[in-house]
């Protein structure tokens, strides 16, 4: 119900957080925020540089070639291979120092691409309306219908298990759940008055997406992007352990999982490890995420 | 301390009902705490009524809360005694508190609809309080409640009860949340902007049937509201807030008579502006029976007929469902009409935008009513306006610049403000930029869509006063699309008067303004408060007599 | 008609035109495959005319319309057909797909079942409490810990406590090995740890969005306002905001259950437990796909009616549809 008559001014809450936003450099600002972030987040960041880290200099870091085969099979921890062997006689924490390299950069590749393509789609949908965006809409609803993973597996089993299938059938699925949300996320900047002025001052539609809407919602695009990476590295982990993702002899967490497997049956917690690195992974990016949701959602809590 | 100027009230009819002594509220903002209440005191004795008004943000709410000693989430009181009948509340346990409110202090929301639970019946919500606290039996609880309604004149008082929030109107709603109020006759009933939300037509019965119920029950009650007028019809007591603090609290006659303060004079004295009509001018846009529909088929204009001489402003009034606003949208393209024609300097326009041409689309510009969502609040104030100038102007440069300097000046703006962004304006200051953006491409016609009606009124008038001051300088036309009849008599030169799609007259303001009136236009005209304490029961007891403006809409 | 019926109708019929198109997509994406169906089940080496009698006995030969019809049909009566793999070699005994998926549906349920029995009142408990209590020392622990379990793949908790709680001290059974004579309660037993395993990350999704659902429900003005005629706590959550709660919750739950849906494939990896997520997997690998068909459209039709099922609680709880004006 639109209220005709409510009025409004610069109370004093508003007057104290106007003066509390007086400009800052945006890099300082973002220090400021960090610095006053609680623990969970902090830790995360830290997480997230050091997988980087790993990532990029992993040749430098690793003992031994990635699928060097260097000793017997499941040679115990020792000296020599820190963490031992698997089940061919690779070094293991070589392994999974590429692993790093290998799964983290295949997530982000494909989380890009579903990224890109699911928020231009949504971000259109939003501000083209109409047949597009029912047609879309549609789409979407279809794809979404199916559990991804079984339709995942549904593509797979027909256009096989190679690593650029792989990327495209996840990527695609992933776009659908990006769409979702920049289409919700900048329709709610579409309805407002400022989108109508532009386009009644003869503004494009090129203009009004890049420069009216897309600024406006980057906070929770970005979020969603963090939200997404772990799905579909999570994805890609699960499809790999079932031996159906990533194949070797690429160094990668998931299929590391399967191949190490029956050594729980001993006991022994090696194959625990590459399961441990996506584990935290993840959870340093959910954290990160939360905390960035909490800080741009305005909200007090939830 | 506050600055308040206190004088003896001379009602003196009951004893001290509620003290409120030295109160002081903070309010959390991203985690840091901040005065909403600064000190403030406040008394109220059994049966009278004090009206607390002030502009938004002065803190009405909070201590009409407050009154209750209730906080809500994000606010804490931090110093003061309340005291209600003698017992200090804030002493009290919450437990204790708690078993006060609906039974002996109840409070009338400002959103009926948004109040009430969707999924129990009215009736049922009405004497929850007496049956959890068996202040009644069900039976006697009921039966109470449906005498409540029908003093309150609901429809069907027996079997109203019945329904669900959503099956009934906004004016009844209110009045049934009244009732739930005085379900177990408190002492004391706080109000808090109950009309603010309600049409005009419809705002008046609810007002008439509160005061009735009030002063027959004899019931102490805070008035919270903004609006003057309102004030006046229903408190023996006034108490002016600003900034969390008072400014001047005295009887109503006397205040509204000889108010003390440079405030609360300014408050008092807004509404007097005033525009010398002008009808004269060759017709810059002419509507020709023009009807218009939404996408499900539903038709929400009929037939509409228009001339809008040019530099004059032509206001557009009407309530919600009117049709107004839709009658913008036609004009501007964004709603194509089923029938008729816009034309615009004698030539018809494309009726969609997409078929206007850039230098078409500039000469028709429009201002909306809320300045928050009218500004991109990731821009600076002087990349939009640059914008504006240099995408139609063909400005660049050093010209551009100039051209920036020059609309800020014309806003009466400095030029600092162009590296601002948004959200560092005030209301105000923000529709004065979008003003600037409107006239920036240099229009031949503004459409105003109720563009003072979110504004608190010392600022709306300004704001007034600078769109007179621009068409004298530039010779801009404006339609100004209202519900408020105070800034018609303003501002216009013409009037339109809309009601359900429909035009119902039109012409120079003298002559709409003046009697005799089309039904419509007599009731529109006749439920819009003045300043007079007497001016409810004035209208009330004429249209009792059946005179003008009987057609009380009840299906409000 | 009343408007609750009419509204239910019309989301029952969309389900069904959905769950069509699906398996329209599903049966002609296999046309997509390179080559034929043949060639790449029987691989390389096989001489034309075991590819020719593969294809006479898998139907193969006849034209994409027919085939579409015999299989709808069939598969709208539960028969899906011959396996791929029980005709790539001549002369054993053709199996229907039906015939190997059944006992296998039966675990997945059964299995389903039992985590949805676990992980439902406990999330929902859990999530009403983190909302109550909300920024209290309990929510924000509960909250870190959720994020911390929904980060955590499920092959990962799976393992754990396959190794912690069987292997290192043999309280559960490690693998669930049942087939038809496991009588019910072993049966139980032997799915302790995946049960286990699923309840975990899916208390953790559920209990996060239920406290979310709830805390936006309690910032409605009603709420307040029930609060302000003075009523307790303990009413206000249960006669003011419950009745609205339905609703949300039941979208949560829905979709929750959903993603039980796919978590079940792997926890039924981890510990070989004869399933139809096992089976799916198996059959991908050994591209047999007619069973890969029929498991999409079966996870596919369950998927589709739990969202329904939120749907139409949605509708049936909505005080506006329920009572019209």
């Amino acid at each position: 119900m639109s209220n005709q008559n409510e009025p409004m001014t610069a109370g004093p809450a508003e007057e104290i957080t106007l003066a509390a936003r007086r400009r800052r450099g945006a890099f300082s600002a973002a220090m400021h925020e960090v610095l006053k972030a609680p623990p969970t987040a902090k830790f995360g960041l830290i997480m997230i540089f050091a997988y980087l880290f790993v990532a990029v200099f992993a040749p430098l870091l690793a003992p031994y070639g990635e699928a060097e085969v260097v000793g017997r099979q499941y040679a115990p921890w020792s000296d020599e291979f820190v963490l031992g062997t698997d089940q061919i006689g690779r070094d293991m924490l070589s392994r999974l120092i590429f692993a790093a390299r290998n799964s983290v950069s295949i997530a982000f590749l494909t989380t890009l691409i579903a990224f890109l393509l699911g928020s231009m789609l949504g971000l259109l949908s939003a501000v083209v309306g109409g047949w597009i965006d029912q047609g879309l809409g549609r789409l979407v609803d279809v794809l979404m219908a199916i559990p991804s993973l079984i339709f995942t597996l549904v593509l797979l089993t027909i256009f096989g298990t190679d690593l650029i299938t792989l990327i495209l059938v996840i990527a695609l699925f992933d776009a659908t759940r990006v769409y979702r949300l920049s289409r919700a996320v900048a329709v709610n900047v579409v309805v407002m008055d400022f989108v109508e002025a532009a386009r009644l001052q003869g503004e494009k539609l090129p203009w009004i997406m890049a420069r009216e809407v897309l600024p406006n919602i980057l906070p929770p695009l970005a979020a969603e992007f963090g939200l997404r990476f772990t799905f579909v590295f999570l994805t890609i982990a699960a499809l790999s352990f079932l031996g159906l993702g990533i194949q070797p002899p690429t160094a990668d967490w998931g299929s590391m999982v399967r191949e190490n497997a029956t050594l729980i049956n001993y006991g022994d917690i090696t194959p625990l490890l590459p399961a441990a690195a996506i584990a935290l992974l993840t959870v340093s990016v959910n954290f990160v995420v939360d905390w960035f949701l909490h800080k741009t959602s305005g909200l007090r809590d939830v | 301390m506050s600055d308040a100027t206190t004088q003896q009230t001379d009602k003196g009819a009951g004893s001290m009902l509620l003290e409120m002594r030295g109160i002081k509220i903070e309010g959390q903002s991203e985690d840091t705490w901040f005065p909403i209440i600064k000190g403030m005191d406040l008394t109220l004795r059994r049966g009278e009524v004090l009206g607390l008004i002030g502009e938004s943000g002065a803190g009405k709410s909070t201590m009409g809360l407050a009154a209750m000693g209730f906080a809500r989430d994000g606010c804490r009181i931090t110093a003061g005694t309340i005291k209600f009948d003698g017992v200090d509340l804030l002493a009290m346990p919450e437990s204790e508190r708690r078993k006060l409110r609906g039974v002996r202090i109840a409070y009338v929301a400002q959103s009926a609809a948004a109040s009430f639970n969707p999924a129990h019946r009215l009736i049922d919500q009405c004497i929850e309080t007496a049956m959890f606290y068996g202040v009644a039996s069900a039976a006697e609880a009921r039966q109470s409640t449906i005498d409540l309604f029908r003093r309150l004149h609901l429809p069907d008082p027996e079997n109203i009860g019945e329904r669900y929030p959503h099956q009934v109107s906004g004016g009844q709603l209110q009045r049934v949340m009244t009732a739930m109020a005085m379900a177990c006759s408190p002492d004391l009933i706080v109000f808090d902007e109950p009309t603010t939300a309600l049409d005009v037509t419809t705002q008046i019965e609810v007002l008439a049937s509160i005061k009735e119920v009030v002063r027959e029950l004899h019931k102490a009650a805070i008035y919270i509201t903004h609006d003057l007028a309102v004030v006046a019809q229903m408190a023996d007591r006034i108490m002016v807030l600003r900034y969390g603090e008072v400014v001047e609290e005295a009887p109503t006659r006397q205040m509204l008579s000889d108010p003390r303060q440079p405030y609360t004079k300014s408050l008092w004295a807004v509404r007097s502006l005033r525009k010398d009509e002008d009808t004269s001018g060759d017709t810059v846009l002419a509507i020709r029976n023009v009807d218009a529909a939404y996408g499900g088929g539903v038709r929400v204009l009929h037939d509409i007929n228009i001339k809008v001489p040019r530099g004059r402003t032509v206001a557009v009034v009407g309530e919600s469902g009117s049709g107004k606003s839709t009658l913008a949208r036609v004009i501007t393209g964004l709603l194509p009409p089923e029938n008729g024609t816009v034309e615009f300097n004698g030539q018809a326009l494309p009726p969609a935008l997409a078929q206007r041409p850039k230098e078409l689309l500039r000469k028709v510009q429009m201002i909306y009513q809320m300045p928050d969502p009218a500004l991109n609040p990731k821009r600076r104030i002087g990349d939009m306006l640059g914008r504006s100038v240099s995408y139609h102007m063909g400005l660049s440069g050093k010209d551009r610049s100039r051209r920036v300097s020059e609309l800020l000046e014309m806003i009466e703006l400095d030029d600092s403000y162009r590296e601002r962004l948004p959200m560092e304006l005030s209301g105000g200051q923000k529709q004065r930029v979008c003003i600037a953006r409107a006239l920036a491409v240099e229009p031949d016609l503004v459409i105003c869509d109720e563009v003072t009606s979110a504004l608190d009124q010392i600022v709306a008038e300004e704001i007034l006063k600078l769109l007179l001051r621009l068409q004298k300088d530039l010779g801009v036309t404006y339609l100004y699309i209202t519900h408020d009849i105070a800034t018609v008599k303003a501002i216009a030169d013409e009037i339109v008067v809309m009601h359900q799609g429909k035009v119902v007259e039109s012409g120079p303001k003298s002559q709409i303004l003046s009697p005799p009136h089309p039904p419509y236009t007599e009731l529109l005209l006749s439920s819009v408060p003045e300043m007079d304490p007497d001016w409810l029961d004035n209208v009330l007891a004429e249209r009792a007599r059946g005179g003008a403006g009987a057609t009380a809409v009840d299906g409000s | 008609m009343h408007p609750v019926f009419r509204t239910c109708l019309q989301r029952l019929a969309l389900g069904i035109a959905t769950l069509w198109v699906v398996s329209v997509i599903v049966f002609s994406m296999f046309e997509l495959l390179p080559g034929n169906f043949a060639q790449a089940v029987l691989g390389q080496a096989a001489t034309p005319e075991i590819v020719e009698n593969f294809n006479k006995r898998a139907g193969l030969d006849r034209p994409f319309l027919e085939r579409y019809g015999t299989w709808l049909t069939g598969a709208v009566q539960g028969d899906f057909g011959l396996t791929f793999g029980s005709l790539t070699s001549a002369g054993t005994q053709a199996r229907t797909v039906a015939s190997v998926i059944m006992p296998r549906l039966e675990n997945t349920l059964f299995l389903a079942a039992a985590a949805a029995a676990c992980s439902v009142p406990l999330a929902l408990g859990l999530g009403l409490l983190a909302a109550l209590y909300r920024n209290s020392i309990f929510d924000r622990v509960v909250n870190a810990a959720t994020l911390t379990s929904i980060s955590f793949p499920e092959f990962f908790v799976g393992y754990i406590l396959m190794l912690f709680l069987a292997v290192q001290h043999p309280w559960f059974y490690a693998t669930a090995s049942v087939d038809s004579t496991t009588s019910f309660w072993e049966h139980l037993a032997r799915i302790g740890l995946p049960v286990i395993g699923l309840t975990l990350v899916i208390v953790a999704h559920m209990m996060r969005m239920t406290r979310a659902a709830i805390i936006n429900l309690l910032a409605s003005p009603f709420i307040e306002m029930a609060r302000l005629k003075g009523m307790p706590p303990s009413r206000v959550i249960w006669h003011h905001a419950l009745p609205n709660a339905w609703a949300p919750i039941a979208t949560v739950v829905a979709l929750n259950l959903a993603y039980l849906v796919v978590g079940v494939v792997v926890v039924e990896v981890v510990f070989n437990y004869p399933g139809v997520g096992q089976l799916m997997v198996d059959a991908v690998q050994s591209r047999d796909i007619p069973v890969v068909q029929a498991c999409a459209i079966i996870f596919a039709t369950v998927y589709i009616l739990l969202n329904l099922s939120a749907d139409i609680i949605g509708i049936a709880t909505n005080p506006r549809l329920l009572h019209p004006r």
